[in-house]
């Protein structure tokens, strides 16, 4: 029973740690970005590279897991996504799906079709017991780092300047412009940041829920019940989202293994009909 | 009233055009190869497309003085494309034979075109028992679920298993390798419980949690290859094989592809299947040389042999039927043997499906890699699901 | 005074409902593929399947501003009805349609209750609950539906009891062909009628539409049901041309696919699903057939630079030009529709 509960937590994590990003580009620019699923899987596929090409410790490569999508968000975003921040739903779908479908297609080309696997170091391995229940060494790494995660995410969102000015961008753009403050810098950090931690995702994740070109496809959706269940306004949202989702999807698989597949659309359903703003939203 | 005879005209029209146009002798034998290149499958339209082409490049693209061209097509694993394509490269390009197929569906679907064009299609993937009923031009290069579990179910009661959790992909051939495992475990005395588990699932803790609860004797496993890896660590970091619970299946878990890279997690794993890439022989050697230098270093797995085989079976039917295709080429397909890279291999006349030795093998490391090693042989397995319908 | 206003407003609606000479010439080049084009009927099928399904998509998008990613949900539910009552023996094409288009309404009546709530992300998320549940289900009912191996034995009777659905597509193409012309001149007249500019509105001001005395929800359901069993029957020609039913019709890439296609032919005018599923089609046959593995590619750099170039005010530019041509006669500018969809809800 613990036990069911501590895999969904694990799950939970690694969901809220891929999808945060998403969130918080929808919160905070109003965009619909389909393609942050193609982030996290840049970080997958640089841990790998680095793993089994270079035979870097896993750990080490981590940083550069949430490096090297969030530079590339950076990138993308002061090039191309800025343009589209005052388009329409629509284009910003379209757009960010054609960059999906040219993720796909350029890791099938310089990668090959097939799983990417990496091999954890060994201390990461099998399982510990705890009290009695077993807890697999590795998912409680993935909790740990995603714990400190959100707590520094709170912190920084809370108690600095800088997310100060970026809850009072996400509030109202308009009047956070007219007090002076540089939205536009905050969109780019905040977009680069969130790539970045998909990234870091992508590369946690790849061990549990595997990696291969197609990621960004299967997984867009889940990224995007994490986001509109937890409503897009804060990051507890998301965070809480993510956990009621960990543990609904395991929980539901373990006791009705017949009506597994349904939970987690069922629950979706549920929550968005009776809260349409998402689960913790304010309402405003 | 008018459009309506207008339309019967064009229909009409275009009928007779086409048959003009079939009537006319070909220089070249066209082959369609219709393959998952890109989607969820894609590695496995990857293996096949450079197992075919490998096969080409090792004995030339002539055939009874005709050249062969090979024309792939991707379906994208979508069941209707997959009909629409295959639909049109008969009327279109006039293949004389269409292959490929990558899973159950996308060979169901265009399986009538077969009976009603009389293009023989041969199936390299698909490996649910009944993909060869849904047409008579049907022919299969590859295998099927049962051939495969069977045995292994024969080989647990054997080896001392008394209780077996199965746990499949909710699919056709994660239930027929369900059926099929547990139906003989089951008549030779031992003890079964199965778990599906949904096609599209990201974490399999809770249903390993739900096996580490049953404590069985062993695990029988089928997931489609790729996601086999995943699992296998999965069920490592459970601590599963500490428990003295066994990992038992199809060779899908163990795919030679990922192997390697799977790890030592995988080492100890007993499976059965028709093909390793380890098997001791020299068409193998050949076969495996040649793949790896065609596919960057990559190692061939069932699906390749598959593509392999498949494009044998044409090349040799064609030789017989010198380039003549439809009910002949079909005849010549049927009852042909030879010796593949597998083993050897016979095309049951009646059933249309490949008899072929099915090896017990365990995951060891050879000089350094991890192979499947297999340590036991079946030989000449029928698809067991026809055998004893036709009994 | 009122009685000016009504005439204005009629003459506005006769010429909004009038046939322009650019969409007849449409029409008959839809209408000669079937003689010159003898070999590409088949795709020419797919193609008005998925026309249909995104004039579907449209209704409720470009008209009603309802953003959703689970319309493949009507889609496959009217593939399976189809496909099922072909299987049991109820051949006959046009039965079949029917069913699949009721079916699909019925649900989309049910489920427009769960659906019409909310913000965009909401509607959207909810709709693609709705689908990915029904995919689920066809997959657990595999007695009826065949599950993951697919519907098998579809077997259709005759088009009218004369026409055999034959090898090169034609009888399927001019079937898929004739449903799409009908229906679409049927959403045409819906369109130009006063519901239909009530329609508009609600999706340019829901908030505005209420006030002036709008019955806001009641519409978009009517629509919603509308909209759905489009999409049913676009799901039966399937069905029933392909004569075979897997799983992926209730997949999320299909609510993908089509909400790309209406994308790129623009919402809110109908003619933009169709030309939409004709580049599209075209596009993606080419591309696949030069490199069947990395067509995803080229298919995702033309996405991106067509919306980095504008495709909005491209589209507007042509459309302005569509209605100059078409309005030779009366010359007035009429004053464009916006294709802009409902952000402001």
């Amino acid at each position: 029973m613990l036990t069911i509960l501590f895999d969904g937590v694990a799950y939970g994590m690694l969901l809220f740690v891929l999808a945060c990003g998403l969130a918080v580009t929808l919160g905070l620019m109003n965009f619909v970005n389909l393609a942050h699923g193609a982030f996290a899987m840049a970080g997958g596929y640089v841990t790998a590279v680095l793993m089994n090409r270079y035979g870097i410790p896993f750990l080490l490569t981590l940083p550069f897991a949430f490096l090297v999508p969030s530079l590339t968000g950076l990138v993308l975003e002061r090039t191309l996504y800025k343009r589209l921040y005052t388009r329409s739903h629509l284009d910003q779908v379209l757009f960010s799906i054609g960059l999906v479908f040219m993720a796909i297609a350029a890791i099938d080309y310089s990668m090959g079709s097939q799983q990417q696997l990496i091999q954890l170091p060994t201390w990461l391995l099998g399982r510990a017991d705890v009290l009695g229940i077993q807890i697999g060494r590795y998912r409680s790494f993935i909790i740990a780092v995603c714990g400190i995660l959100v707590v520094v995410l709170q912190f920084i969102l809370t108690k600095t300047r800088f997310g100060s000015r970026l809850r009072a961008a996400v509030d109202d753009r308009r009047v956070a412009c007219g007090l002076g403050i540089n939205v536009s810098m905050i969109f780019a950090v905040t977009f680069a940041v969130g790539s970045g931690l998909a990234g870091l995702g992508g590369a946690l994740g790849a061990e549990i829920l595997g990696l291969d070109p197609t990621f960004p496809l299967k997984f867009m959706i889940y990224f995007l019940i994490v986001a509109t269940v937890g409503g897009t306004t804060s990051i507890t949202g998301p965070f809480l989202a993510s956990l009621l989702l960990g543990i609904a999807d395991v929980a539901g698989k373990y006791y009705v293994p017949s009506f597994g597949a349904f939970v987690i659309y069922t629950l979706m359903i549920v929550v968005l009909v009776l809260r349409p703003q998402g689960l913790f939203a304010r309402a405003r | 009233m008018l459009r309506r005879t207008v339309l019967s005209a064009v229909g009409a029209a275009a009928f007779t055009m086409a048959l003009g146009g079939a009537a006319v002798a070909q220089e070249t034998l066209k082959i369609g190869l219709i393959l998952p290149m890109t989607g969820p499958f894609a590695s496995n339209g990857r293996q096949i497309e450079t197992a075919a082409k490998l096969y080409m490049q090792q004995h030339g693209d002539t055939v009874a003085g005709k050249k062969i061209e090979l024309i792939v097509k991707d379906d994208a694993s979508v069941a209707d494309v997959a009909k629409r394509i295959a639909q049109e490269l008969i009327v279109k390009d006039k293949i004389v034979v269409m292959a490929g197929f990558g899973n159950t569906p996308l060979a169901l679907a265009p399986a009538p075109l077969a009976t009603q064009a009389k293009v023989p299609a041969v199936v390299m993937a698909a490996a649910t028992s009944s993909v060869t009923d849904a047409s008579p031009f049907i022919v299969r290069s590859g295998f099927t679920q049962p051939q495969v579990n069977v045995p292994m179910a024969e080989w647990a009661a054997q080896n001392g298993i008394k209780k077996v959790v199965t746990l499949v992909s909710d699919y056709g051939p994660g239930i027929d390798a369900e059926k099929a495992f547990s139906g003989t475990f089951t008549t030779k005395g031992g003890q079964v419980e199965n778990l599906r588990v949904p096609l599209a699932n990201p974490d399999f803790s809770p249903f390993l949690q739900k096996v580490a609860d049953a404590k069985p004797d062993a695990l029988f496993a089928f997931v489609p290859s790729g996601v086999g890896a995943q699992f296998m660590k999965q069920f490592v970091e459970r601590g599963l094989d500490k428990s003295g619970i066994r990992l038992i299946g199809p060779g899908d878990v163990t795919d030679d592809e990922l192997l390697n890279s799977i790890g030592d997690v995988a080492i100890g794993t007993i499976t059965t299947m028709h093909y390793s890439a380890a098997h001791d022989s020299p068409e193998n050697k050949l076969f495996v040389e040649g793949f790896k230098k065609a596919a960057n270093g990559l190692r061939p797995n069932f699906m390749a042999v598959g593509g392999y085989d498949g494009m044998h079976l044409i090349y040799e039917g064609l030789k017989k039927t010198n380039g003549a295709g439809g009910q002949a080429l079909l005849d010549a397909m049927k009852g042909m043997s030879w010796v593949s890279p597998r083993g050897p291999v016979a095309i049951d006349p009646e059933t249309r499906d490949p008899i072929q030795n099915v090896y017990v093998r365990k995951v060891e490391r050879v000089n350094g890699e991890l192979y499947n090693v297999e340590f036991a042989t079946i030989p000449n397995v029928k698809d067991p699901t026809k055998a004893t319908k036709s009994n | 005074m009122k009685s000016h206003t009504e005439d204005d407003v009629r003459r506005v609606l006769t010429r909004r409902g009038r046939w322009g000479f650019s969409e007849i010439a449409f029409w008959l080049v839809a209408v000669a593929t079937l003689v010159f084009m003898p070999d590409r009927h088949l795709i020419l099928n797919e193609i008005a399947i998925i026309a249909l399904f995104a004039l579907s998509l449209d209704l409720i998008l470009g008209y009603a501003g309802i953003v959703s990613l689970g319309h493949a949900a009507f889609f496959g539910l009217g593939a399976y009805v189809a496909g099922i009552l072909a299987q049991q023996g109820i051949g006959n094409p046009l039965i079949g349609l029917a069913a699949a288009a009721l079916a699909a309404a019925i649900l989309g009546l049910a489920t427009s209750f769960l659906v019409l709530r909310g913000s965009d992300l909401t509607k959207l998320m909810v709709a693609l609950g709705v689908a990915l549940i029904l995919g689920e289900v066809a997959n657990r009912m595999a007695w009826l539906t065949g599950g993951a191996d697919g519907l098998q034995g579809v077997n259709v009777s005759p088009l009218l009891g004369l026409f055999e659905f034959d090898m090169f597509g034609t009888t399927a193409y001019a079937y898929s062909l004739t449903v799409l012309f009908v229906l679409f001149v049927l959403a045409r007249r819906v369109m130009a009628s006063p519901y239909g500019l009530s329609l508009r509105s609600i999706r340019d001001n829901p908030l505005r539409a209420r006030a002036i005395g709008i019955p806001v929800n009641r519409r978009l359901v009517v629509i919603y049901t509308l909209a759905a069993a489009y999409a049913g029957s676009a799901g039966a020609l399937l069905a029933q041309t392909i004569q075979f039913v897997s799983l992926d019709v209730l997949a999320f890439h299909r609510s993908a696919d089509v909400m790309l296609v209406l994308v790129i032919g623009g919402a809110g005018y109908l003619y933009g699903g169709i030309i939409g599923a004709v580049v599209f089609k075209i596009l993606q046959d080419y591309l696949s057939d030069l490199t069947p593995q990395y067509w995803l590619f080229w298919i995702g750099l033309i996405l991106v630079l067509l919306v980095l170039m504008d495709r909005e005010r491209m589209v507007s530019k042509a459309r302005t030009l569509w209605k100059r041509t078409a309005n030779r006669l009366t010359h007035r500018a009429e004053p464009l529709a916006t294709t802009r969809t409902a952000r402001e809800i």
